[in-house]
């Protein structure tokens, strides 16, 4: 969230889309129920089904699943071509008034630099027009036709609201309804926010669709203000941590990233990372990337990373394509894996097309499994009846099942979607022998070192190396590894302006990000949390829950990264002068006076630089201004376009009927084998998408019985037309098929799922839940993922679960 | 604290006067209905802080789930589809459970003494201790709430968390509710509240939207606001009119005169009833048509 | 006033029997009226967040015992807290049922071993878990290490096996994991955030 829960609040409007807050997040959502008591906010949902959001909402309109990008390049296109957008702020913080260079083009559906063999873009051409003095040329009149305004308005003034109700199913009327309510925040005392989750990242084409969203926001000035942003309610209670942490294939902590094969300069590493500011007087804070990285590795490898080894830079694994989940699985149904850990992971519930993750896993030599419950993954090899139909004497893979505990049970710390890293204290002893997931890692670890250390073995250094200073090395504490990724001075600290004065001792815990340094004198696990343990104490402990403005901007609870700054981007809620745009939802202004920025927030800016200095708000982007045009950031475009998912009822793109290659994502990468797995409609003639229920949480609360009581029973849902024509009345059994399996379970037919019209065709929705499986104390059922396309996001890989196709008969 | 006391208005079956020289602030719990999103957390809470498991049962082909109130699920999230303006559909979720009436048909209706009480603050609380099993509470219920259990013969319901109350916590199902479509307070505040809610849902283009307080049963301490206020029905059924039946208040006029005919037989004859045919349970349908 | 049969058989049946109960001796003044007994008022409580989606709804768990020696603490009671700025002291279905998850009778409790072929789960002990499972990770690792690629650059990495990291275990646990899992050179490395 760039935002985060409490203040929703102050939001004159909310739009739910690509996510369902009121069953996914109930306690977060209300927050949507405050903003519309204390502001007469009103709510829209759009949703391919009527949801328990939907029920709550002032205006809801469906739309097919997956169009989610023509539905908001068409809001695009309303506000540009009806002139509702904040002007004086996408002037003067978004690239609207940049160049772009003339070699950048789209054709049908595809941009420049399209390489079909390789289903890739070479990015040459996707950047600004650079000046003789290394920055931007900009056209602060926007009337040259290669600013980013005008190549916006002309790539989205194809989305007319025909063309919307036509791709997406959605009435004129309901998005014209919707677009004028999106359009009255535009006035800068209006705020819209935007609440969206796995309903946008689980596309082929997600990524884009958030990003849609937030050149919705920009338009309208709504980032970085009170009850606006663009805010993402992570799925799980800590994977914003743990990406934050950096635990994804291609990342190092605090969105540092993994080198690749061709980075063997360290010096080249950084220069790539560390980017120059684009305009003048910007911040562009990536600079510092140096200070951030030698701190990881200070912290990892202590004395062993020193100047002369380039801080231990060749001991890091470098990457010659990504590893994310659907990388490995193809690769370990391919025999090339041998090992597999799941620390907490249901990989077997979790991953796209059942088939094909099982049949990899059963090519393991090892799985180890760390969990508090028992998962399915733990037991792919035993046969669980129709369920999971295996046979064990098949599978020679040696499993581990290590008990770990839960969190009544252990000391820490999470981080919440609005980015709050909130301790939490032991209540409890584990069941049995079950043991914390630090002791688990320790133990191995240690085992793997001693070994190391006996034996010797292929490239052993980082291992033996690796800092290990914990006071009970078969178990660090918490507080221990908190500190350590808090950060630690290693030497006097020096006050770069008077070199005379120590601002930090030796071995004392860091304030923040800011006295990191790149000469090996401080160690940081991870620098966005800098300062999270500082000398002051835990403040990830702190509970002081006052609210001195009556916004919602509670400081000292807890510890908000970065710099407990509870709203990024925060300077875009003033003008150019710095003054609030809207003063009863003041966060910082400029205090002439004090010659600092101030409020009710932790200015998420240089705090001491005057506004006339005209550095822009976005200071981590080189431009300091947020892109509409996202230069080569992105896998397949710098503005989004609509694609249609892998599997569609449509057989061409609506937007470019002619051109096969522009159907769907042509920047995303699928497997080989993977092609043949895809159906088609006439086959597999509806839409499913898969979602969660707001009764349990993912493949957990099947193992608990107060939440089993609540929906005992796995179920599918589908809309009334579709069942008369197939004949299937409320708790039927049904068999919902797609090209790689099927399910079995009880229909549920409602008017809350709609039959589309698309392109003067009728497309129905299936709807499947995910919450059952083969173990657990509710009933059994069949893992939903058995449907799933084995495809992600061309940038993140994460899986189109909410879009592809089936076929439904009554059993 | 006010909220605390639980002085006893009247018991069931009984006639000794309850002492009534305190004046004790009623409480309530409001159910807006417009806020509500069905997550049944309630449901949860309820049977958490209660320590009661429902069975895990199967799908019906709704969302509802448990099917119907139990001995065990004290409260139910009912759903209902309905397009009150054509074309326009929606989802009305309806938390279901005991109401405390002011005038309890299930206490009038209740031979065994102490078995119901009412507390002043206007809980209605079953004492399972002194109940017999008959389930003419049941049967005097003008919104078919309690329950007999098959595994004691007892019945059952919602306590309004009287165990919390009476320490001046809110039941558990207002305290968990996401949304604050469950508030609970004294009764004053909770009608300001509902006219609060009221207002704004007019606003919002709901015009009859209203507060459900049934005179029939003299008001309630659970209440309803309802976006249709007009048309309580539409919510799984709600009654528009609820009120204790004619039957029951004719036995309280009469039972006096009654009172020495047919002891043992009927004691016998409520016992025999049970066992053979289970707990007495009206079909809603013939409710509704009371 | 519309009265059914089975309305009169029930209120007839009610007069009789409840007439004849206060009859028969049930005194009134005896019946004792008292709620149950709060649960809580002794019990220690302990602050902790909510480990199933990202709001982070602050939790009061309330345990039996008062830490003292001799008292082992069992897990009672949760529920939200009020202090807590975002959930106010609410809690979802799922939240308000984490006693059940704690409890659930599919907790592990010791670690399990599953041979080759085999239909069943063993019991082993932690020291054999440990030690075996770095056998065959040390065993792995140094077969298929990767120190230069094709080319002759240095790559240092470890691709025959990989690491799922969880979605809800700490922070702590997430950087002592990062760090364990980069020092052996894995890049198969994830976490739920991916999917």
């Amino acid at each position: 969230m760039t935002n985060h829960w409490v203040d929703i609040k102050n939001a004159d409007l909310i739009l739910i889309m690509g996510g369902n807050a009121a069953e996914a997040h109930p306690c977060g959502f209300k927050w949507v129920t405050e903003a519309k008591a204390h502001r007469k906010a009103r709510l829209i949902v759009v949703d391919p089904r009527f949801t328990r959001s939907a029920a709550v909402a002032d205006v809801y309109a469906p739309l097919r699943a997956g169009t989610d990008i023509a539905f908001l390049g068409g809001v695009i296109n309303y506000l540009l071509s009806n002139d509702r957008i904040h002007h004086e702020y996408v002037k003067n913080y978004t690239d609207f008034s940049f160049l772009v260079r003339e070699d950048f083009s789209f054709d049908d559906g595809l941009f420049s630099g399209y390489n079909p063999e390789k289903r890739s873009y070479a990015k040459t051409s996707w950047g600004y027009q650079l000046g003789p003095d290394g920055y931007v040329v900009t056209d602060p009149t926007l009337a040259n036709p290669r600013c980013v305004y005008q190549l916006l308005k002309t790539h989205y003034g194809r989305y007319t609201p025909e063309v919307v109700a036509s791709i997406c199913g959605t009435s004129k009327e309901d998005f014209l309804k919707i677009c004028a309510l999106i359009a009255e925040t535009a006035a800068a005392d209006k705020t819209m926010t935007i609440m969206y989750a796995l309903g946008w990242t689980q596309h082929s084409q997600g990524s884009q669709m958030i990003r849609t969203g937030a050149m919705v926001q920009l338009l309208l000035g709504n980032i970085g203000v009170a009850g606006g942003g663009m805010n993402a309610l992570r799925g799980h209670s800590n994977i914003q941590g743990l990406t934050d942490l950096g635990l994804l294939s291609n990342l190092l902590p605090g969105y540092l990233t993994l080198p690749g094969d061709g980075e063997q300069d360290y010096t080249a590493y950084l220069d790539a990372r560390a980017s120059k500011p684009l305009r003048p007087g910007q911040l562009s804070y990536w600079q510092n990337y140096g200070k951030f990285f030698v701190s990881v590795m200070k912290s990892w490898y202590g004395d062993a990373a020193t100047a002369e080894n380039n801080w231990c830079y060749d001991w890091l694994p470098k990457l010659d394509k990504g590893y994310d989940i659907l990388q490995v699985f193809e690769d370990m149904h391919r025999g090339q894996v041998n090992g597999y850990v799941c620390q907490g992971f249901n990989p077997l519930a979790s991953a796209p097309c059942k088939i094909k993750v099982a049949g990899a896993m059963a090519k393991l030599k090892y799985l180890v499994i760390i969990d508090p419950l028992a998962t399915e993954t733990s037991e792919f090899w035993q046969n669980h009846g129709e369920y999971n139909d295996v046979d064990p004497a098949k599978i020679q893979t040696e499993v581990f099942r290590l008990p770990s505990t839960c969190f009544a049970e252990e000391d820490g710390s999470l981080v919440n979607s609005g980015r709050w890293l909130q301790w939490h204290w032991k209540a409890a002893e584990p069941p049995g022998e079950a043991k914390g997931d630090q002791a688990i890692m320790a133990g191995i670890f240690l085992k793997i070192r001693e070994m190391y250390k006996k034996e010797g073995g292929a490239f052993a250094d980082p291992i033996l190396n690796l800092s290990w200073k914990y006071k009970r090395p078969e178990e660090p504490s918490p507080e221990e590894l908190a500190r350590e990724f808090s950060g630690t001075a290693l030497k006097d600290l020096a006050d770069p302006k008077d070199a005379a004065k120590v601002l930090l001792k030796a071995g004392q815990q860091l304030n923040g990000f800011a006295e990191l340094r790149d000469d090996g004198s401080t160690a940081c696990g991870c620098w966005i949390f800098a300062g999270c343990w500082s000398e002051k104490g835990n403040l990830m402990a702190r509970r002081d829950n006052s609210d001195p403005y009556g916004i919602g901007q509670t400081l000292n609870w807890a510890f908000s990264w970065p710099a407990n700054r509870r709203i990024l981007y925060n300077r875009a809620s003033c003008d150019p002068a710095g003054t609030p745009y809207d003063p009863a939802r003041k966060l910082i202004a400029w205090n002439k006076a004090a010659g600092t920025w101030s409020g009710s927030d932790i200015p998420d800016y240089s705090a001491i630089t005057p506004p006339e200095s005209g550095m822009g708000p976005f200071i981590m982007n080189p431009e300091g201004v947020a892109r509409f045009f996202a230069v080569d950031k992105m896998a397949e475009g710098p503005f989004p376009e609509h694609y249609e998912p892998f599997e569609s009822p449509l057989a061409a793109n609506p937007l470019h009927p002619n051109n096969a290659k522009a159907r769907s994502n042509p920047a995303a990468r699928v497997f080989k084998d993977d092609w043949d797995s895809f159906g088609t409609a006439d086959q597999f003639p509806y839409v499913c998408t898969t979602y969660r229920l707001t009764e349990h949480f993912h493949f957990w609360t099947k193992h608990a019985p107060l939440d089993a009581i609540l929906q005992p029973e796995q179920f599918v849902e589908i809309g009334e037309e579709l069942a008369r024509e197939k004949g299937i009345r409320p708790g039927d059994s049904v068999r919902v098929k797609s090209k790689r399996g099927f399910i079995v379970a009880v229909a549920v037919v409602t008017k809350r799922i709609r039959t589309l019209d698309i392109a003067g065709r009728k497309v129905h929705t299936v709807g499947v839940p995910i919450h059952w499986g083969f173990m657990g104390v509710a009933k059994n059922g069949y893992i939903t993922n058995t449907l799933t396309p084995f495809v992600g996001d061309a940038n993140t890989q994460t899986p189109e679960f909410k879009s592809f196709l089936v076929a439904i008969e009554k059993v | 604290m006010a909220l605390q006391s639980l002085d006893i208005k009247r018991r069931s079956a009984t006639t000794t006067p309850s002492p009534s020289v305190r004046k004790i602030p009623e409480v309530a719990k409001l159910i807006d209905i417009s806020k509500c999103i069905g997550c049944k957390a309630c449901q949860v809470a309820c049977m958490e802080w209660n320590d009661l498991r429902d069975d895990i049962g199967t799908n019906r082909g709704v969302y509802d789930n448990p099917p119907d109130l139990s001995d065990r699920s004290w409260t139910v999230m009912r759903f209902a589809e309905v397009e009150p303006t054509p074309g326009r559909l929606e989802w009305l979720i309806r938390k279901d459970g005991c109401m405390h009436c002011a005038d309890p048909g299930c206490l009038k209706s209740c031979p065994a003494p102490g078995a119901i009480i009412q507390y002043s603050n206007g809980i209605v609380d079953f004492h399972q201790e002194a109940c017999v099993g008959c389930g003419y509470c049941v049967m005097g219920c003008p919104f078919n709430i309690p329950r007999l259990s098959r595994k004691d013969g007892k019945a059952y319901k919602c306590t309004l968390c009287s165990d919390r109350v009476a320490v001046g916590q809110e039941p558990a199902c207002a305290k968990t509710c996401p949304t604050g479509a469950i508030v609970f307070g004294s009764k004053e505040d909770m009608l300001e509240h509902a006219a609060g809610r009221i207002a704004d849902l007019r606003e919002r283009g709901f015009a009859l939207a209203g507060v459900y307080n049934p005179t029939g049963v003299s008001g309630t301490h659970v209440m309803y606001v309802l976006q249709h206020a007009d048309r309580p029905t539409l919510y799984q059924g709600l009654p528009r009119d609820p009120g204790i039946s004619p039957l029951v208040v004719l036995w309280k006029e009469i039972a006096k005169t009654l009172m020495s005919i047919g002891l043992g037989a009927a004691v016998v004859g409520g016992i025999v009833h049970y066992l053979s045919q289970g707990p007495n349970e009206v079909p809603e349908e013939e409710e509704e048509t009371s | 006033m519309h009265i059914n049969r089975r309305q009169f058989f029930k209120v007839c049946t009610a007069t009789v029997g409840s007439s004849s109960l206060a009859t028969l001796g049930f005194s009134p003044d005896e019946v004792r009226a008292e709620v149950r007994e709060f649960k809580l008022t002794r019990t220690t409580e302990t602050r902790n967040t909510c480990p199933y989606c990202s709001v982070g709804c602050g939790l009061l768990i309330h345990s039996l015992g008062d830490s003292s020696k001799n008292a082992v603490a069992d897990i009672v009671h949760i529920e939200g807290d009020p202090d807590h700025p975002v959930n106010r002291g609410t809690l979802c279905p799922k939240g308000a049922g984490l006693l059940d998850f704690v409890h659930s009778p599919n907790r592990l409790k010791y670690p399990e071993y599953r041979a080759p072929g085999s239909k069943h789960w063993q019991r082993i002990t932690w020291n054999e878990a440990f030690s075996r499972i770095a056998t065959l990770m040390k065993a792995d690792r140094d077969a298929h290490f990767i120190a230069k690629n094709d080319k002759g650059q240095t790559v240092n990495r470890w691709l025959s096996t990989g690491f799922l990291a969880a979605s809800a275990s700490s922070n702590e646990t997430g950087h002592l994991t990062q760090k364990i899992a980069r020092s052996l050179g894995m890049l198969a490395f994830d976490n739920q955030a991916r999917v």
